[in-house]
């Protein structure tokens, strides 16, 4: 060896391709324009003058001032709040029973936890009218019986009961996830020192288990907050997301009062997640080691079991009954002050296939596009983010996840005031286009199909890509040839996520449509359970789109199951 | 193992030169030079951290130098991309992609290459072949036994013929018995293909019973180049012979100068260092415990350095038993052969230790 004078310091090779990086500034472009620029238009127009462009907070002095928004604004918050308490009461007993217990048919209750979500809540509201409203079929009973009534439904109740009992999934999953997560050994150590039963619990288990209830919690929370379509369906108005709504609707594009709203809600959202966030930061409790099982499950005894049976056997009928009173409202001919339908027929499908299939194809073409543009962007921005050491990429990931924190309605608003003033050649403004529609739905559900992305290429290893790369493959082609097809269950997910909840969303949409033509299920939806005759059609309406999310979820299920077998990813 | 594949082009030689690399503050390559031979089957050997992987790497061009030149034939490659590079690698967790079957594994460099099609086929069934998988070609890599996934791998990795072999850790996912039956074979394959290869690893025994010459690295600088005898024998410091099998290590100063000139250790014992050795600033006395003889106090043969221990510590090994003995405050090994009915050493008795001259080495860290 001899030595050999060491040359100057070269730069290192770019950190990443031009290729890259134009992909990099694309992606930022289209966030830039269809999620940024909208939602600050609405920060601007609440903090301006009306009519000129002078700051001001005199808009806010006006919100503060007005006694229906402080009531809505209060209503908001005890809705959300009484949701998270009565959708934990809901959760609590089949998170805990399914995971600490042998508990025959757990897999049955866990899947029948998550159909809620399947179906917009405001869909479920109607059947729950049926079932629980003040001459419902419960009601009806009730007075039939006992001679009283609960006012299950009345007002601020009525929606707190639905937005309960279809999102207390949201908690469940976490909650039985962190269950699930902790290690055996953890219960064990704790008997082994002489710990056992409700002090076990509550010194071992509950402390384990709060960062995943905690997250459920906030996310239902916020859901609630933010949702504009069960408030007005069930004609509660006096809630912030619906006075936003009503104000554009109702006074105009122009009137200030929805945009202060809109800041409102970005700012109560934000806040609860961030509370969130902070509460969990540093708690990431999962526990399980290698090998290792998660808790030890016990046998119930005879009342335990009779109890535990019972009570779980109560709250999913709870959950199940939109379902039910939607299945049977789609086949009724009239249901009315009567437990149960006069008669049935088949009739409300037929107009549903016939004039009304419009809606249909509509949200087949609208979601498909949506959750196809979503995970596009989410495979990109993965890659830029996991695989390339471009300046500023975190800030593509931050930015799309942001859109978590803005409420439909508030989006919708954002469009309409953003792109009415873009008018395409023939003078047609750019908001009222069904491709705006599509935009907004794939910006609400890209935070979910990014998740998705992003976890699949972070399971995948480094060295896989490294692999390809040495043996000639460039970045592009490894990326199509073992990137992409390593992801693809991943994608499959993301995709089917965004497309089944873009499906059922309302919120932007409902700002968004501006000819029934153009209108996605979930609209007409909507439109049909307005008046008294549209509900029979409206359940065959909501009962096809509950299928068709279903049929979805199932399918990318069995596709995914298959593929992971295929590729022995089992170990 | 029997097809018939062989390389078209002569082995190339790989000049590493002045290569530095730091991640941010941490200095992980420290001017690196080194020089490996066409054909030779060489290993870069050190605990973790020493920067070896690093150092494979750059070769494969994962990693980019800050400075200094990695050449192939007395090419610069320095600025290629992986791609473009032609040096296969072989992945210490052997990257086979799970959604392909074995044989579109070791098809896809070929493809990448645009070979034919036909081509590509006949070449897989040659790659397999040599590694004696073709029965499962169509397998998925999760059907294969970890010692099978490696074969692919290398399978996968000759097949596009490349300019030079990299094996990163090959056999470090392997248990102990395919890890000698895998060893045999890649030095095999390698002796058949004549390709330049090389081996990284953290154990010595590997990269010394398949390797050329090794490459002992440590804190991103190599310590010493040189075939497995010349390292054991010859280790160029304290950490090449500690590295490198066991070595007693005594602290101590040189005293005297001349015929009288001696090493003096702690316990006030000298031992006389001969006329021709250099004895480095800060060197310790080393030597290796099978070099180094026990026998009862007072009976040392004449010719031989003796200094009184203190038996103090006795493992039986198999083939020899390890006594620990105790020398002034230092205890050291020795390792005598062990045969049926010789009378063993007891624990807390006192002893010789002997020392044949030409045993002895001084060596600085």
């Amino acid at each position: 060896m001899t030595a050999i004078p060491t040359s100057a310091p070269r730069a290192r090779r770019l950190a990443a391709t031009p290729g890259q990086i134009a992909l990099a500034l694309a992606i930022a472009a289209f966030l830039l324009m269809f999620l940024v620029l909208p939602v600050a238009t609405v920060i601007y127009v609440a903090f301006t003058e009306k009519g000129t462009s002078n700051f001001t907070l005199v808009n806010f002095y006006d919100f503060f001032r007005t006694e229906l928004f402080m009531r809505s604004l209060w209503n908001s918050f005890y809705v959300s709040a009484m949701s998270v308490v009565w959708a934990s009461v809901f959760a609590l007993p089949l998170a805990y029973l399914t995971t600490r217990f042998v508990f025959r048919g757990a897999a049955i209750v866990q899947t029948l936890g998550f159909l809620p979500l399947i179906m917009p809540p405001f869909v479920g509201a109607v059947a729950m009218q049926l079932f629980f409203g003040r001459n419902g079929s419960i009601n009806l009973l009730l007075d039939d019986w006992f001679g009283f009534k609960i006012d299950f439904m009345e007002g601020l109740n009525g929606v707190i009961f639905v937005q309960s009992v279809h999102y207390f999934p949201f908690i469940l999953i976490n909650l039985s996830a962190a269950l699930r997560n902790i290690d055996r050994a953890m219960e064990e150590a704790a008997q082994n020192l002489g710990s056992s039963g409700f002090r076990l619990f509550r010194r071992i288990v509950f402390p384990l288990a709060m960062p995943g209830y905690l997250a459920g919690a906030s996310l239902v929370f916020v859901k609630v907050f933010d949702d504009l379509a069960t408030p007005l369906l069930l004609n509660v108005k006096d809630m912030l997301a619906p006075q936003a709504y009503l104000r554009v609707t109702s006074i105009g594009i122009a009137d200030p009062m929805g945009y202060v709203i809109s800041v409102v809600l970005i700012v109560a959202s934000v806040t609860a997640m961030w509370l969130s966030a902070r509460a969990l930061k540093g708690r990431d409790y999962a526990t399980t080691q290698r090998g290792g099982g998660g808790l030890a499950k016990r046998e119930m005894t005879r009342w335990e079991a009779v109890l535990g049976y019972g009570t779980v056997f109560l709250i999913l009928a709870l959950v199940l009954a939109p379902h039910m009173g939607l299945l049977l409202l789609s086949f009724a001919t009239i249901w009315s002050y009567s437990p149960l339908p006069d008669a049935f027929t088949i009739a409300h499908y037929g107009r549903v296939f016939g004039e009304s299939s419009i809606y249909i194809k509509n949200t087949l073409i609208y979601a498909t596009l949506a959750g196809g543009i979503d995970i596009v962007l989410g495979v990109a921005i993965a890659y830029l983010v996991l695989r390339t050491k471009l300046v500023g990429r975190e800030w593509l990931d931050w930015m799309a996840t942001a859109a978590l924190a803005i409420p439909g309605v508030v989006l919708g608003i954002g469009y309409l005031r953003t792109f009415y003033g873009v008018t395409l050649p023939d003078g047609t403004p750019l908001a009222s286009l069904w491709i705006t529609i599509v935009l907004a739905l794939a910006i609400r559900r890209l935070p979910y199909a990014l998740r998705a992305c992003y976890a699949a290429l972070q399971q995948i290893s480094v060295s896989l890509e490294e692999a390809a790369e040495n043996l000639g493959a460039t970045k592009s082609r490894t990326v199509r040839r073992i990137v992409v097809p390593l992801m693809a269950g991943g994608i499959l997910a993301g995709f089917v996520t965004s497309f089944s909840t873009a499906a059922v969303e309302l919120s932007a949409t409902l700002m968004l449509v501006q000819s029934n033509s153009d209108a996605p299920l979930a609209y007409g939806l909507y439109v049909f359970m307005q008046s008294a005759a549209g509900r029979g059609p409206g359940a065959a309406l909501g009962v096809v789109a509950v299928l068709l999310v279903a049929a979805c979820t199932f399918l990318s299920h069995l596709i995914i199951e298959r593929s992971q077998k295929a590729k022995g990813m089992g170990h | 193992m029997n097809a018939n594949v062989s390389l078209t082009t002569p082995a190339v030689s790989v000049d590493i030169e002045g290569v530095n690399l730091s991640y941010g503050t941490n200095h992980v390559l420290k001017d690196v030079n080194l020089a490996i031979r066409p054909g030779e089957f060489f290993a870069f050997l050190g605990p973790s951290g020493c920067g070896k992987t690093t150092l494979l790497r750059l070769i494969a061009g994962f990693n980019q130098a800050d400075t200094g030149q990695v050449r192939l034939s007395g090419k610069d490659i320095s600025g290629l991309p992986p791609w473009k590079r032609d040096v296969g690698m072989v992945f210490q967790s052997y990257a086979l992609w799970p959604h392909m079957t074995v044989r579109r594994n070791v098809a896809f460099g070929l493809e990448e290459r645009g070979v034919k099609r036909a081509e590509v086929e006949q070449r897989v069934e040659a790659a397999l072949g040599l590694v004696g998988l073709a029965h499962l070609a169509d397998r998925r890599p999760s059907q294969l036994s970890g010692g099978q996934q490696q074969r692919v791998a290398v399978a996968r990795t000759v097949a596009v013929e490349p300019k030079v072999l990299l094996l990163d850790e090959p056999l470090s996912n392997l248990d102990a018995k395919m890890r000698v039956q895998v060893r045999r074979e890649l030095r095999d394959l390698q002796q058949r293909l004549g390709l330049t290869t090389i081996f990284v690893t953290h154990d010595q025994e590997e990269a010394n019973t398949i390797c050329d010459r090794i490459a002992v690295m440590s804190d991103g600088v190599v310590q010493q180049v040189g075939t497995p005898m010349e390292l054991y024998e010859r280790p160029a410091n304290l950490f090449v012979a500690n590295f490198l099998g066991t070595a007693n290590i005594l602290e101590g100063k040189v005293k005297g100068a001349g015929e009288t000139r001696a090493f003096e250790i702690e316990g006030g014992f000298s031992v006389p260092v001969p006329a021709d050795r250099t004895v480095p600033e800060g060197a310790r006395l080393v030597f290796r415990p099978q070099h180094a003889g026990l026998v009862a106090a007072g009976t040392a043969a004449p010719g031989l350095i003796a200094l009184p221990c203190r038996v103090v510590h006795r493992e039986f090994l198999g083939a020899s038993v390890r006594y620990g003995a105790r020398i002034g405050n230092s205890e050291v090994s020795v390792d005598l052969p062990f045969q049926s009915g010789s009378d063993l050493h007891e624990i807390g008795t006192d002893a010789t230790l002997t020392l044949p001259r030409h045993a002895l080495m001084w060596l600085a860290a």
